[in-house]
């Protein structure tokens, strides 16, 4: 099992670089993963939707997808593409330090 | 008096499953509704054939009560709501049904709208769909008159039903302007919203593969934001374009409209969000879902419905006689893709086992993951087991509910 280190603690994460254990994430660990990707500061919006993600993942044992993001999160898909521009779901979930969502097949 | 079961959808799903429930129990312990606002059973899995000429769209419909066995109630009527509390459906024109256990099978529904610019200018013209009939057969007049150019098939984004339709179609197409002799002149793109050409890792290796041998260009992670019919480009959220002459564009699915207007039954988007494995709404143990309708991470597809019913039968019968359910659904799912040229290749995976090579159903059977003409064949049979053998809710012999382990080879992808 990969790991990484954020705010000074090893953390199991997968080959993506996705959380496996979302309860070892703390806010710190989200602004450093934020920065990591390109983004350099996370605005209240940004953790509106991070926040959405982890409750989402404890109701419901996946984040959800963009989608489904826009629907329900209080912020559109458009907005969350200026927010997360290499891909919401994931780039938040990564952030949010949850695992990958699975999506759909 | 016997309990009534009310089925809510009459397509492949509902269909399968009054069936099978009527063929289990009998009229006097068991009364059986199925109610549908249409009384048009289209073979979907046809659809993908009618753009290149290889299907007559006729030919794809039959009559919806035609499919269900006698003893079987149908109710022809569009539904208002259903009200979990009081245990009723209503009827958009007045009217109600009671029920001890209700199925949802009302399938998915396409929601073009949702799409800037989708249904805008160029919908019909140079924009189109082949997930419904007229969609299929106004592209199929669109194809005969294309002449050249870019052809783009664009998946706007997820759950859609068949997921591997719109690979068929790209494969399908780059056959057909190869036969008419203009291939040359035309270049073809695969766009999707995923990371690859299918979800898992070694489906879309093979799949990726294949299409960049038919030189298919192939667009990933593109999440369809807007369709400029009249500039001729598919925009994506992240502002990406790809320019078309022609784009054939599955549009965003949802679940069933009344689902929305019933408080507790459905998903943000519409679904029905069951248990994966007995299929049962949590906290509403006379509800089920089945087929494209539940909100599961199965694929929608006629086949996870059917292996779905196996499951379904069973978990309402132990319900009826007030026993724990037993039933579990695994996700399988079972998919011919058809590759162009009389050739196609089975695909077999379930919740927890993607898809790979090896054969199907046993180590002697259809080669899985690999192109042949036997699994053409196997897709073109298909049709008439599907009319005469799984919509009247018989089993398959030697194919159970439960993906076989048997005949898969295990590689890294």
């Amino acid at each position: 099992m990969p790991t990484a280190t954020y705010d000074g603690t090893l953390v199991p994460v997968d080959d993506e670089g996705f959380f496996t254990e979302p309860e070892r994430w703390t806010e710190p660990m989200g602004e450093q993963i934020a920065k990591e990707l390109g983004i350099d500061t996370l605005t209240d919006r940004h953790w509106t939707v991070i926040r959405f993600m982890r409750e989402q993942y404890a109701a419901k044992g996946t984040g959800p997808t963009v989608r489904v993001l826009g629907k329900t999160s209080g912020v559109s898909v458009k907005e969350l593409y200026q927010l997360f521009p290499k891909g919401p779901a994931k780039t938040a979930a990564k952030i949010a330090g949850i695992p990958k969502p699975r999506g759909c097949i | 008096m016997g309990k009534h079961i009310v089925i809510l959808g009459s397509g492949t799903a509902g269909t399968m499953t009054a069936n099978r429930l009527r063929r289990a129990y009998d009229e006097s312990e068991l009364r059986i509704t199925v109610v549908d606002q249409d009384d048009s059973h289209v073979y979907q899995p046809g659809l993908l054939f009618v753009p290149f000429g290889l299907a007559q769209p006729h030919a794809l419909v039959r009559s919806r009560p035609h499919q269900l066995h006698d003893g079987v109630d149908y109710r022809r009527a569009r539904i208002d709501r259903v009200d979990l509390d009081a245990r009723t459906v209503y009827f958009a024109v007045g009217g109600w049904i009671a029920y001890d256990v209700l199925v949802v099978a009302t399938g998915a529904r396409l929601l073009p709208e949702e799409t800037e610019g989708l249904t805008g200018p160029g919908w019909g013209e140079n924009v189109f769909t082949f997930y419904d009939l007229p969609g299929a057969v106004g592209l199929h007049h669109a194809l005969e008159r294309f002449e050249g150019g870019r052809v783009v098939v664009d998946v706007a984004d997820m759950p859609v039903k068949c997921p591997v339709a719109p690979l068929e179609f790209a494969f399908l197409a780059d056959w057909y302007f190869q036969r008419r002799g203009i291939r040359d002149r035309v270049e073809l793109t695969y766009a999707t919203p995923l990371d690859g050409a299918f979800t898992k890792p070694v489906a879309a290796k093979a799949l990726s593969g294949l299409l960049e041998r038919k030189g298919i260009e192939l667009v990933t992670e593109f999440t369809l934001g807007e369709v400029d019919g009249k500039g001729g480009r598919l925009v994506s959220y992240d502002e990406r374009e790809v320019p078309f002459d022609l784009a054939v564009v599955v549009p965003l699915h949802g679940g069933a409209e009344y689902v929305e207007r019933s408080p507790g039954l459905g998903d943000e988007l519409g679904f029905v969000p069951v248990d994966p494995h007995t299929l049962q709404l949590p906290d509403r143990a006379e509800v089920f879902a089945i087929g494209d309708a539940a909100g599961l991470s199965a694929s929608k597809a006629g086949s996870v419905a059917h292996f779905e019913g196996e499951v379904l039968v069973r978990n309402i019968g132990r319900f009826l006689a007030g026993q724990p359910l037993d039933g579990s659904f695994d996700g399988h799912a079972n998919c011919f893709v058809e590759t162009g040229f009389h050739r196609a290749l089975l695909i077999d995976f379930n919740y927890d086992t993607e898809p790979l090579p090896g054969h199907f159903p046993g180590p002697v059977g259809l080669p899985l993951m690999k192109e042949s003409h036997a699994a053409h064949l196997g897709k073109l049979a298909f049709e008439w087991l599907y009319w005469h053998s799984l919509l009247p809710g018989r089993e398959l012999p030697g194919i159970g509910s439960a993906m076989p382990e048997r005949g898969k080879i295990h590689l890294p992808a």
